[in-house]
């Protein structure tokens, strides 16, 4: 459940924001990430930007995430 | 990979004794098993589980108030979707939504606020369930309802948070915890200070690890280490993802709308403070106010769910492991969801004997 998915930072203004990975476009809310820019990578949790991961470890997480994408598909 | 757990082999030759390792979060659980981690363990380190999985650690009479609340015609509830199979003392939520109660599946509490907005003429209830990484989606939802004047989004407080239930871990004799694999969203949220008492009061190991098997390879790597060393402190191999003070806007977020309570956990009974219940500010926003009559919980019959989640048997140890209980009729919520020890055990580990014991 504690599961968050890093995604793209595409729109932002002060609470309210577009993020994007694998072309699926989710709207997110960035209350939490006043520093996050656009082109950012951020950790998306629940419909919520939690933190701002850097490139490295996005890409390493979203291998984890397309191994297990079946049995994760409930979370 | 191999290059760690060679590290790994040869840092653990040096342990004098055999070590035990918890993890205590889903993903990690998930992540063990699908890589067949356990099996790859030098012989001198043993990983086992913890209570990581915040479906599974809600107790009976969380879900019994719920289908409660879900029965009064006004009411409708929303619910992340891995609570909607979750055994009652009755019948799951899923059941309950079959046979006409009204239960919705959201991805965000944000979803649940704006099903509130366009219904006002119900009362729109979230099942607040989940650790501290979840809490801020929650505390966010509530502003929002209580900037925009959303009077009809309330909340079902069942929210935990770690640190008091690792005390209860480190204290039980059955157990004998050396380190702990720490729990790397939550930690984005609060910093790995949060887990410095582990070290300071219990002189138990912690480190942060990411979700990958070769991250977690590498939080045993640095734990095994410590051990080596006869240390005891709070590391992180999470990268520049965990600090060691997290996200602080997020904190103050939640601490406005919630403060420490008792919870009850399955398999520990009630832990002082290890829950976040709603200010009393908030009473026109808590789901727990609303009067129903809730049956005398039940767990089921022969379920060994909360000795799993305290990590004293490992899954194949309970009698209805493989014999009546597996992920398509699950009979206890370790089963229930993905990330519950029971399932992950059971897709990925089921024919290891010997595993992990």
């Amino acid at each position: 459940m504690c599961l968050a998915i890093p995604m793209v930072l595409v729109e932002r203004n002060e609470f309210e924001g577009v993020a994007e990975i694998d072309g699926v476009q989710r709207r997110i809310s960035v209350m939490y990430v006043p520093e996050a820019e656009i082109g950012d990578f951020v950790l998306v949790h629940a419909g919520y930007a939690i933190g701002q991961v850097d490139a490295d470890e996005a890409a390493k997480t979203l291998e984890l995430l397309r191994e297990y994408s079946d049995s994760m598909a409930e979370l | 990979m191999a290059g760690i757990l060679d590290q790994l082999r040869e840092a653990a030759e040096k342990l004098e004794r055999r070590v035990t390792l918890m993890e205590v979060c889903g993903t990690h659980t998930h992540s063990v098993a699908g890589a067949g981690l356990r099996r790859l363990m030098p012989q001198k380190v043993r990983l086992i589980s913890g209570p990581g999985c915040p479906v599974c650690v809600t107790p009976v009479d969380y879900l019994d108030r719920a289908l409660a609340l879900a029965a009064i015609p006004e009411n409708l509830i929303c619910t992340f979707g891995d609570l909607m199979r979750v055994p009652s003392s009755t019948v799951s939520l899923e059941h309950a939504r079959a046979e006409g109660a009204r239960v919705e599946v959201v991805y965000s509490p944000r979803d649940a606020l704006d099903i509130a907005r366009a219904r006002p003429d119900q009362k729109v209830i979230f099942l607040s369930v989940g650790f501290e990484t979840t809490v801020p989606t929650i505390a966010g939802a509530l502003a929002e309802a209580e900037a925009d004047g959303v009077p009809n989004f309330l909340i079902l407080p069942g929210n935990k948070t770690m640190p008091q239930v690792m005390r209860v871990l480190v204290d039980d004799p059955e157990l004998d915890v050396d380190g702990f694999l720490l729990p790397g969203h939550v930690s984005v949220i609060t910093g790995w200070k949060l887990f410095q008492f582990l070290a300071d009061d219990f002189n138990v190991s912690g480190v942060v690890a990411g979700f990958l098997p070769t991250d977690v390879a590498q939080g045993v790597l640095a734990l095994v280490r410590q051990a080596v060393e006869g240390k005891a402190e709070i590391g992180n191999v999470y990268g520049r993802v965990v600090t060691a003070e997290g996200n602080t806007r997020a904190r103050e977020l939640v601490d406005r709308f919630f403060q420490p309570s008792d919870e009850v956990w399955r398999g520990f009974g009630t832990v002082p403070g290890s829950g976040l219940g709603l200010r009393p500010e908030y009473d026109h926003r808590n789901a727990a106010l609303i009067e129903v009559t809730v049956p005398p919980p039940a767990e089921p019959v022969g379920c060994r769910c909360g000795d799993v989640l305290r990590g004293v048997i490992d899954p194949p140890e309970c009698p209805l492991f493989d014999s009546g209980c597996d992920p398509d009729t699950p009979i206890g919520a370790c089963m229930v969801s993905s990330e519950g020890t029971c399932a992950a055990w059971y897709r990925h580990e089921r024919w290891a004997e010997g595993a992990g014991s």
